[in-house]
């Protein structure tokens, strides 16, 4: 394709950011496989010395650990679930020609430009809250026992925060998606006979595929991170029921001082991300290939 | 069955009268071309019988049934699209058998149908690729083959060549009208190439401006244009029209000759040119003329004409088929 000259030059140019970003993804990985193997909490700084296994040994130990994996995997799942099928029903909508249609969109997307902790909270105060917030306003409406959302659903709370923020990147690409549908195709397809609903399944589903799995692929690297929203909300409780592997990370590694244990969980949530990636390669990956 | 009737339609975009008012009367059977230049409503009115726009006011009828309302599925018509618009995901098995699964048809039957077409259209060996694995002519065939299986009333097609090339396009011209002989079945088809229209058609359709200029058979067309936009748009190289002194001797506003019905001589002729562009293609010679008193005229040669840039050629207008249109742009009747 390319010459000699271009190739090696093109080499060239690019070496200065690769350089940069090995050094930047290789040298926090080193660090943190270094400390996962020493006996360092900052209560005792002093005393760092080497441990074995033993951290790993700790963390897997730890009465929340299955749990906040069980957790991390709930949270991805029912956050991707929420923001597939509920971006997709969006995307349909306003991809319909209405008054307003550009104020419609901007609405529709703000949300992801709230930051994280300030969504979490208003969410908390504002809307879930059981004695002031709009769902109990609601419920009370009805004459319905307004719901704790934070101390009877703690992880589907979170679920449904987190969900809202998501859901304009997902409705975002899956618009675009839609709108790149051939006329002609959806035009075909009703000559042949197809109503809306069959236009749907044998149309437009197969062509938002790689839409989808871009979503998918792209929310899950987040999700699989998500803290913030513990933090101001459940953090991570009641008990362990809304902690996932991020939050039990910051729980041992700030809160317990213990920065080997936090370390050696770290590994663990790189092998699990790995573990979810190379899943959704095979699963979803090939529709990318099309 | 597939006579369609059009009575005072009408299409409105906002403001733009796409199409004023159209009557048109097409038999079954009957293979109809609309022809016209970009943004002469002929796609509109294409898509209008489809159903896949509203009509704006009037009526179309289809077999005697009034469908003016009725959803483009219900209209038992099936349509050939420019860009073939087969669905990417799918093979061109399932392409094919779409319209027929959407019919609930038994999956015996489509798979009989399905190879009956194939078979047809040369399509058996490559059932089971998809679209962006066939070229431009495999893939228009799979889009005729969706529209034959449905077996309509009528065939719509959009442009349908316009995206092959040049070779292509002639053997597709082929299949095409060997098709209609074969199904007998009323074809509509656009185009805004005058040689698909002449070689393909039972009746032409020219549009302008979403206004019917004349509707007749290709020699019709060729021999008595009714005004001067047919007579100008029907037949390559374009009419000589000519206004001026010459005209007005012949009693016209507008005097027009087809190139090939002007006599070239080196010696001697009614007028005397000097060729600008010679165009040399074997079986004919198009000449491309600065004649004086007239200004640019195209005269063609049958066979080899030995005339280059600069030469002084002689033409004599053969005067037997001399066209006269007065001063409305109407042809002067005989």
């Amino acid at each position: 394709m390319a010459t000699q000259n271009t190739r090696t030059l093109a080499r060239l140019m690019m070496a200065p950011s690769v350089v940069v970003l090995l050094i930047w993804m290789a040298v926090p990985l080193a660090m943190t496989l270094y400390y996962s193997f020493q006996n360092y909490n900052l209560l005792t700084p002093q005393n760092v010395s080497f441990a074995g296994f033993f951290n790993y040994q700790y963390f897997y130990t730890d009465p929340a650990f299955f749990q906040s994996i069980w957790n991390t995997l709930l949270l991805v799942l029912g956050v991707l679930a929420i923001t597939v099928i509920g971006g997709t029903a969006i995307a349909l909508l306003i991809d319909q020609p209405i008054f307003g249609q550009g104020i419609v969109r901007i609405l529709v997307i703000s949300p992801f430009f709230v930051m994280p902790p300030v969504a979490a909270l208003i969410w908390k105060n504002m809307i879930m809250h059981p004695g002031y917030g709009v769902f109990a306003d609601i419920a009370k409406f009805f004459g319905v026992q307004p719901i704790d959302w934070f101390a009877q659903y703690p992880l589907f709370s979170v679920i449904i925060i987190v969900a809202w923020q998501w859901l304009p990147f997902a409705t975002l690409i899956l618009l675009t998606a839609l709108q790149s549908l051939d006329s002609e195709q959806r035009e075909a397809a009703e000559m042949d006979g197809a109503n809306f609903f069959n236009r749907f399944i044998y149309l437009t589903i197969p062509h938002l595929s790689r839409a989808v799995t871009v979503v998918i692929l792209i929310q899950t690297i987040f999700l699989l991170g998500i803290y913030a929203e513990i933090l101001v909300t459940t953090n991570g409780g009641p008990g362990y029921a809304s902690t996932n592997l991020t939050f039990l990370i910051y729980r041992t590694a700030r809160l317990g001082y213990d920065v080997g244990g936090g370390a050696a969980g770290g590994i663990i949530a790189v092998v699990l991300a790995n573990i979810v990636a190379i899943f959704l390669m095979r699963a979803v990956g090939k529709n990318l290939d099309k | 069955m597939g006579s369609i009737t059009l009575k005072n339609v009408q299409k409105h975009f906002g403001e733009a009268k796409v199409i004023p008012s159209v009557d048109l009367e097409i038999k079954d059977g009957e293979f109809v071309v609309f022809v016209g230049p970009s943004g002469s409503g002929k796609s509109t009115l294409l898509r209008l019988i489809a159903g896949l726009e509203d009509l704006t006011g009037g009526t179309i009828t289809i077999d005697g049934k009034d469908v003016t309302d009725a959803a483009p599925a219900a209209r038992g018509l099936a349509m050939v699209f420019q860009s073939y618009a087969l669905y990417p995901h799918m093979t061109v098995r399932k392409n094919i058998a779409f319209p027929l699964k959407m019919a609930k048809m038994e999956q015996a039957a489509i798979d009989k149908k399905v190879e009956a077409a194939a078979n047809v259209l040369n399509l058996t060996d490559y059932l089971e690729r998809r679209p962006s694995q066939l070229s431009g002519g495999q893939r228009q065939r799979v889009a005729i083959g969706r529209a034959i299986v449905r077996e309509p009333s009528a065939f719509l097609f959009d442009e349908p060549l316009s995206n092959l090339d040049a070779a292509l396009r002639g053997t597709m011209r082929l299949e095409i009208s060997d098709l209609h002989n074969q199904l007998k079945t009323t074809m509509i088809y656009v185009t805004h190439d005058q040689i698909e229209a002449m070689t393909m058609a039972d009746k032409i359709v020219v549009l302008n401006r979403g206004n019917i200029e004349q509707v007749g058979s290709p020699m019709e067309l060729y021999l008595t244009p009714r005004n001067l936009f047919v007579a100008g748009f029907i037949g390559s190289p374009r009419m000589n029209l000519l206004t001026g002194d010459y005209a007005k001797a012949k009693g016209a506003t507008t005097a027009g000759i087809r190139p090939e019905h002007l006599t070239l001589s080196k010696e001697s002729g009614t007028w005397k040119g000097r060729v600008t562009v010679a165009e040399h293609l074997g079986a004919d010679t198009f000449l491309h003329l600065d004649v004086e008193g007239i200004g640019q005229m195209t005269a063609r040669a049958s066979g080899e004409f030995g005339a280059h840039h600069g030469d002084t050629v002689y033409l004599t207008p053969d005067e037997t088929r001399l066209h006269r249109f007065d001063d409305k742009g109407l042809a002067i009747k005989a």
